[in-house]
């Protein structure tokens, strides 16, 4: 046993640095050469100033822009440092409501939800991404369901015509990639920039 | 269900099985020593490590001296890593500023990384420096998949070889698959994922001001290096609190395809391996036949139970399936295929929150991790947790005919059989033992999260995973308070090491014995009828034993939905 001791430490060691070190540095120099951008995290600047970043969501809750989904994601209390406060889009903290199918909570949640939405647009169905919270509490897309049922409040909050609004929301989707992997899908904070946009 | 997810499953299956020869064949030829394509890079780094280090790379050890030298690696992981969340404040590469982390969450979590469990009882970003994520969890994810591949392979030398002494050289083996296998396969892997869009800076978090004014903080690290080896090893470690469900960790439904694909290559390419080694491919094809069946049956229920919705979603008229914790760009079909990938294997990872599951959905994980991760299972882990079922099965078939049973060319005699059980009754005694404390011990009942039968399950998934060293959780459950601390790094720590001495013990045994040639009398163990009685096997030993658990936690909490409660 002790002729495995000299051993253990060396490449204990030497493993240690090679991968701990030597391998996420050097991915971290390449990587910032290749791909600048997504190694920053995809960040997007408005007048110099960053906005936010393409995959991380974000809270909106003006009528005139279009909303995400709903975050569980929390912020210690600034009053009592061991509790947590509610605080969407916390892009420090991030989480899901692991609320279970059968918990009353997450029923009355979503009752209250639906409801607001149905006086919002009672013409559609309530599309489900709207109401539930992800998984993250940062999910940066919206279903191209929901991102419609949301058209005539945008509109009449903005006064732009609702096909001009369908018309941006059909442009900003994207389908599966090769039409095969993963949802159709709208990236929330692309939309609102080209909304803002839409103005000049 | 859409035809569109399954084809998306079905295309998931095709490129496993034809990467699995491939990948196999290479890692064969890593581990018997020969040259590869990556020689002239890395042999003088190799050779280097063993001048330094003392090791003759010609000379064997026995089972118990690579065991021992295992054991004393991890002694030198855990200490490495314990200081480095005790110190993390004073070190560099902190840009966030985090403070030393408490001992009891240090010990639980040094435990956790050092046996591939990943279990989390913190959230990434709001309490680890770089630093720690670098040198202390990133190094422990090679390092504890570079282990379980090389306990695996010992395993196989052992049916492989006749009347040895000797099952390798732990210290040529971990050195080879480090820097061999898991390496080059990260390197690119890593380059892939940012350029998916996995940050990979060491700046510190970005402050955005949103459209409506507020100010965000984004956290970043780097990430993308650290969620090669999470998902190539089967460690399942998030970078971030919301793991793999996070949009840095997992951008897009490609990363996410490409991400399921990393959790199952290597642990599909020891089947071959082991086919290969012992002489026959088909050896280790039958035993992937028997993973694929218990795979695909998982899939299908956790994905219709995911998609049919839950009831209080049905009654507002809201369709689509069970989106609560999933995201939209992985939707229902990659959000239950991953949950059933990862924890199939030890990986622990999720891109969607287990705990909103649909009681059905949720009970698939639950079982996988229950019979012990052996569909795929972690990187190393999964086959030798195979191997010891399937020594049990032939013992089973050779009880029915009365004739000792053999396994490709070995006797399995009284010794083999009973260091396989051993392994395989500490796992439930772990999972139900430390439930039934956390059911009733007042500090442990706070920690729950829902009310109700979900209450139970969060508890009993808790134990399951850590003892199965998955590292995945029922997330709503604290579990970061002293008693779970603690009661979780012993059940991760008998669950990994209880399994790992009585199975080297069985290479050890195995490589001493003569090898016998087939004769008619032998129970072929390459057809259909041996992977049906494997797998029945393996569900009659699960059913058995967990039944009574399941009743109680996702099978009551399905028929109260169906009744329509609520709690």
């Amino acid at each position: 046993m002790l002729k495995e001791i000299r051993p253990a430490i060396v490449f204990i060691v030497a493993l240690t640095i090679i991968t701990g070190l030597i391998y996420p540095l050097a991915m971290t120099g390449i990587a910032g050469v290749i791909f600048p951008s997504q190694a920053q995290g995809s960040l997007i600047e408005k007048d110099g100033k960053v906005v936010g970043s393409t995959l991380i969501g974000q809270s909106f809750t003006s009528d005139k822009y279009f909303h995400g989904r709903p975050s569980a994601t929390t912020a210690p209390d600034p009053k009592d440092p061991t509790k947590s406060i509610a605080a969407p889009y916390n892009a420090a903290n991030s989480g899901g409501s692991n609320l279970g199918p059968t918990s009353k909570a997450l029923a009355d949640r979503l009752k209250e939800d639906v409801d607001t939405l149905k006086k919002e647009n009672p013409a559609a169905a309530v599309p489900v991404d709207l109401v539930t919270t992800s998984a993250s509490g940062l999910d940066p897309d919206i279903s191209p369901a929901a991102a419609l049922f949301q058209v005539p409040r945008v509109a009449k909050a903005r006064g732009v015509p609702e096909d001009r609004l369908r018309t941006l929301v059909a442009n900003e989707t994207q389908g599966r990639w090769l039409g095969l992997l993963g949802e159709p899908r709208v990236n929330v904070l692309k939309l609102n920039l080209a909304l803002d946009a839409l103005k000049s | 269900m859409t035809l569109i997810g399954w084809v998306q499953i079905i295309l998931y299956c095709a490129i496993i099985v034809a990467l699995t020869p491939l990948l196999g064949a290479y890692m064969t030829r890593v581990f018997n020593g020969e040259r590869t394509f990556l020689a002239p890079v890395l042999r003088p780094v190799e050779r280097l490590l063993y001048r330094v280090g003392g090791v003759d790379e010609t000379s064997e050890q026995g089972w118990l001296a690579y065991t021992v030298a295992m054991l004393l690696f991890h002694v030198g992981g855990f200490v490495i890593l314990y200081a480095l969340l005790r110190f993390q404040g004073a070190l560099p590469f902190n840009p966030a500023e985090q403070t030393a982390v408490p001992p009891d969450l240090s010990f639980n979590t040094a435990v956790s990384f050092l046996t591939n469990t990943n279990w989390q009882n913190y959230g990434g970003e709001s309490t680890l420096s770089y630093l720690v994520q670098m040198l202390g969890l990133t190094h422990q994810n090679f390092l504890s998949a570079a282990t379980g591949i090389v306990l695996a392979v010992a395993l196989i030398r052992g049916f492989a070889r006749a009347s040895a002494k000797t099952v390798g050289n732990f210290w040529v083996d971990i050195t080879r698959c480090t820097l061999y296998i898991l390496l080059p396969v990260c390197v690119v892997f890593t380059l892939f994922l940012v350029w998916q869009g996995i940050p990979q800076t060491l700046g510190s978090y970005v402050d955005a001001t949103t459209l409506e004014g507020a100010k965000q903080s984004i956290a970043v690290g780097p990430v993308a290096s650290q969620v090669a080896i999470k998902m190539l090893g089967t460690n399942g470690g998030g970078f971030f609190n919301a793991n793999a469900a996070h949009p840095f960790e997992n951008p897009t439904a490609l990363s996410n395809f490409v991400q399921m694909l990393s959790i199952f290559v290597l642990g599909a390419a020891l089947t071959n391996v082991f086919g290969r080694m012992v002489g026959n491919q088909r050896q280790g094809w039958a035993i992937l036949a028997a993973m694929g069946v218990l795979f695909l049956a998982g899939v299908v229920v956790c994905y219709w139970a995911e998609a049919n919705g839950t009831n209080i979603l049905n009654s507002l008229g809201l369709s689509g399936g069970n989106m609560e914790g999933k995201e939209v760009r992985f939707g229902i079909v990659a959000s239950a295929l991953f949950a059933v990938i990862t924890t199939a294997a030890s990986c622990g990872a999720v891109n969607a929150m287990h705990d909103s599951f649909t009681a059905l959905g949720g009970m698939i994980p639950l079982i996988n991790m229950e019979l012990g991760e052996i569909v795929v299972g972690g990187v190393g882990a999964g086959l030798y947790g195979m191997l010891l079922f399937v020594i049990v099965t032939v013992f089973v078939a050779g009880l029915m005919v009365g004739r000792t049973p053999e396994y490709v060319g070995k006797k399995i005699e009284a010794r083999e059989v009973k260091m396989a059980m051993l392994a395989i009754l500490i796992l439930p005694l772990m999972m139900l033992g430390w439930t039934a404390i956390g059911v009733v011990y007042p500090p442990a009942v706070a920690s729950m999260a829902n009310a109700g039968p979900h209450g139970f399950s969060e508890v009993l998934y808790a134990y399951t995973s850590m003892t199965a060293n998955n590292g995945s959780a029922f997330a709503g459950l604290t579990g970061n308070t002293l008693f779970y601390n603690l009661s979780g790094a012993v059940a991760m720590f008998i669950g990994r090491f209880w399994m790992i001495v009585p199975a080297m013990a069985i290479a050890g045994a195995l490589a001493a014995k003569k090898s016998v040639p087939p004769s008619l009398g032998t129970f072929p163990t390459t057809g259909g009828l041996f992977v049906g009685l494997l797998v029945g096997v393996i569900l009659i030993v699960g059913g058995l034993t967990f039944f009574p658990a399941l009743a109680l936690g996702p099978i009551v909490e399905h028929l109260a939905m169906l009744a329509g409660s609520t709690f």
